[in-house]
């Protein structure tokens, strides 16, 4: 028994020690800016830039008129010409508020729908199959009917974008709910957090990611949503969002207009989701050590 | 302040078992598998069970941490709801080791000004003194198990439930938080209840070991350890027991295949 001696207890701490400072990973260290530019900026820009060389190659080659196949620099123009109007702002801004603001109704109605789904048995049962075969309903298919019932006004608009959504983001929050660890429930439970305590400090944060991915989609569906909206019902009163503007370039036959609003569309949804969802997941993923390091 | 003298009327009245179990019986459908369970923990006694697989050890631990019901028989823990920790850590991924111990003090009812000092001292208690803001992710298996230790032992429960918490460590993780546990035990007056299927473990940690028989599970025998603490796990009385025990396990364990 001489192992039981007084020093013993040093000798464990500094084993201790020994073994968490072996068994810790060292710290990264943050990755410097010109390698973020080479790895992450560079890629992407030189993808831009390989779509505009073929696409000026095709027009120089004359493969098609050029009523349908405008160049590069004629789309550019038209750019300059609606900035130097004063309206390429305000057409980008009447549909960006419109799907932010529809974006937000949907996350209003999303979350708790999601969370009744996701928690009572007998709502799960009645509509859970329901809304997740709503969210492979086009939701170009809710504009006739939203025409009809509420005319041609933005309450369509919002209508149209909140049945394209609102199934994504509850769908979102009950997967996310519905992959909480049963052992987390039960740690929460052995320390006393049952009922709303349990939703609130254990199964909302652990859903957090499934629900975050559901706001990306539901995100990139009321964007679709809204945009087929606006090309399909377009009115003078309604006033020029890039769904009009692209409506407009078709009637007037003006195909660099056409390519134009393309692009925008496709630009503010990037932007929307580079510039708000991506930094939130990566932040929550970061946080849990669920982001591997590329 | 009102609190704490209620803490300490019950603290005066100490019952004289820390845990209670009176003829405990539980059935999933139609499968017994536990069979007249009677066992007292006494207060600041260190109990292991003992048992093959299929013995409902596990079970067992689930009825007295009150997240499932006997199917009969009774269960008293006067210390109030017991402190129960896992196999893996079950710590909360979103919050820091700080914050995972202060979600228990928080859910125990501690006032937010004095929860950041106790963390931190729990902290210490478990040598981990500068992991507060340490993410889970970033400690290692046997750090993870000492931060769950130490939320464990934030809800100042009198009864603390482990289910064969080192398992999944490597030997010499082990030792050292057999050690750890060991000093903790011995500085609070905290009783444990220890389940386990390695006989070494139970001889090196308790002064109890109860063996239990499987399917369905009742108690087989227990022994009274006597070896004085500290122990290492290589100690040479601890391998005797450790033999004999092992030796009934066995016994236990053949009586299955012989039909």
């Amino acid at each position: 028994m001489a192992s039981t001696d007084v020093s013993s207890s040093g000798d464990v701490a500094d084993l201790e020690a020994g073994l968490d400072a072996l068994d810790t990973a060292p710290a990264s260290s943050r990755t410097p800016l010109g390698e973020i530019l080479l790895r992450k900026v560079l890629p992407p820009l030189t993808a831009v830039a390989l779509v505009l060389a073929v696409w000026q190659f095709l027009v120089w080659a004359e493969v098609t008129e050029d009523y349908k196949l405008p160049s590069p620099s004629a789309v550019w123009s038209s750019v300059r010409d609606l900035w130097l109007q004063g309206e390429l702002l305000g057409v980008i801004w009447t549909s960006v508020s419109r799907g932010l603001l529809g974006f937000l109704l949907a996350l209003a109605i999303g979350t708790p729908l999601g969370l009744l789904v996701a928690r009572v048995r007998f709502v799960r049962a009645a509509i859970g199959p329901i809304l997740s075969g709503l969210q492979s309903l086009p939701s170009v298919a809710w504009v006739p009917p939203a025409v009809i019932w509420l005319g041609l006004n933005n309450q369509m608009m919002y209508a149209v974008i909140l049945l394209g959504a609102v199934p994504s983001i509850a769908n979102g929050l009950v997967s996310g709910i519905d992959q909480v660890p049963p052992l987390f429930l039960r740690a929460g439970r052995t320390m006393g957090a049952t009922g709303l305590r349990s939703a609130r400090y254990v199964v909302m944060p652990a859903a957090l990611p499934g629900y975050l991915a559901g706001l990306k989609q539901g995100w990139a569906f009321s964007w679709r949503s809204l945009m087929a909206a606006e090309i399909i019902a377009s009115s003078p009163d309604l006033g020029v969002g890039l769904g009009q503007l692209l409506e407009n370039g078709r009637n007037n036959a003006d195909m660099a207009g056409v390519f134009l609003a393309i692009i925008l569309i496709l630009i503010v949804g990037i932007a929307i989701d580079l510039l708000i969802f991506s930094p939130l997941e990566r932040w929550v993923l970061r946080g849990r050590g669920l982001l591997v390091k590329s | 302040m009102a609190t704490v003298l209620a803490k300490a009327e019950v603290a005066e009245e100490i019952p004289a078992y820390a845990a209670r179990i009176e003829h405990v019986s539980k059935s999933f459908g139609s499968q017994l598998v536990l069979d007249d369970i009677t066992l007292d923990v006494a207060p600041g006694e260190f109990v292991t069970l003992l048992g093959a697989s299929g013995c409902g050890k596990s079970t067992l631990l689930n009825l007295v941490a009150g997240l499932d019901a006997p199917s009969g028989g009774a269960i008293a823990t006067p210390g109030g709801r017991p402190a129960l920790m896992f196999q893996e850590h079950a710590l909360f991924p979103w919050l820091t080791a700080g914050k995972n111990i202060e979600l228990a003090l928080k859910l125990r009812g501690v006032a937010r000004a004095d929860r950041r000092t106790r963390a931190e001292e729990l902290l210490e208690l478990v040598r981990l003194a500068g992991a507060y803001d340490k993410r889970v992710h970033e400690l290692s298996g046997g750090m993870r198990q000492r931060v769950a230790l130490a939320r464990a032992l934030a809800q100042d429960s009198s009864l603390l439930l482990m289910d064969e918490p080192f398992a999944a460590l490597d030997a010499i993780t082990r030792d050292v938080l057999h050690d750890e546990l060991t000093r903790i035990w011995a500085s609070t007056s905290v009783s444990v209840l220890f389940v386990t299927h390695n006989v070494r473990e139970a001889v090196r940690l308790a002064e109890r070991v109860v063996l239990m028989s499987s399917r369905p599970g009742r108690v087989a025998r227990s022994w009274d350890v006597g070896i004085p603490q500290p122990r290492r796990i290589e100690d040479a009385a601890v391998a005797e027991l450790s033999v004999e025990i092992t030796e009934e396990l066995r016994k236990e364990i053949r009586r299955h295949g012989q039909h």
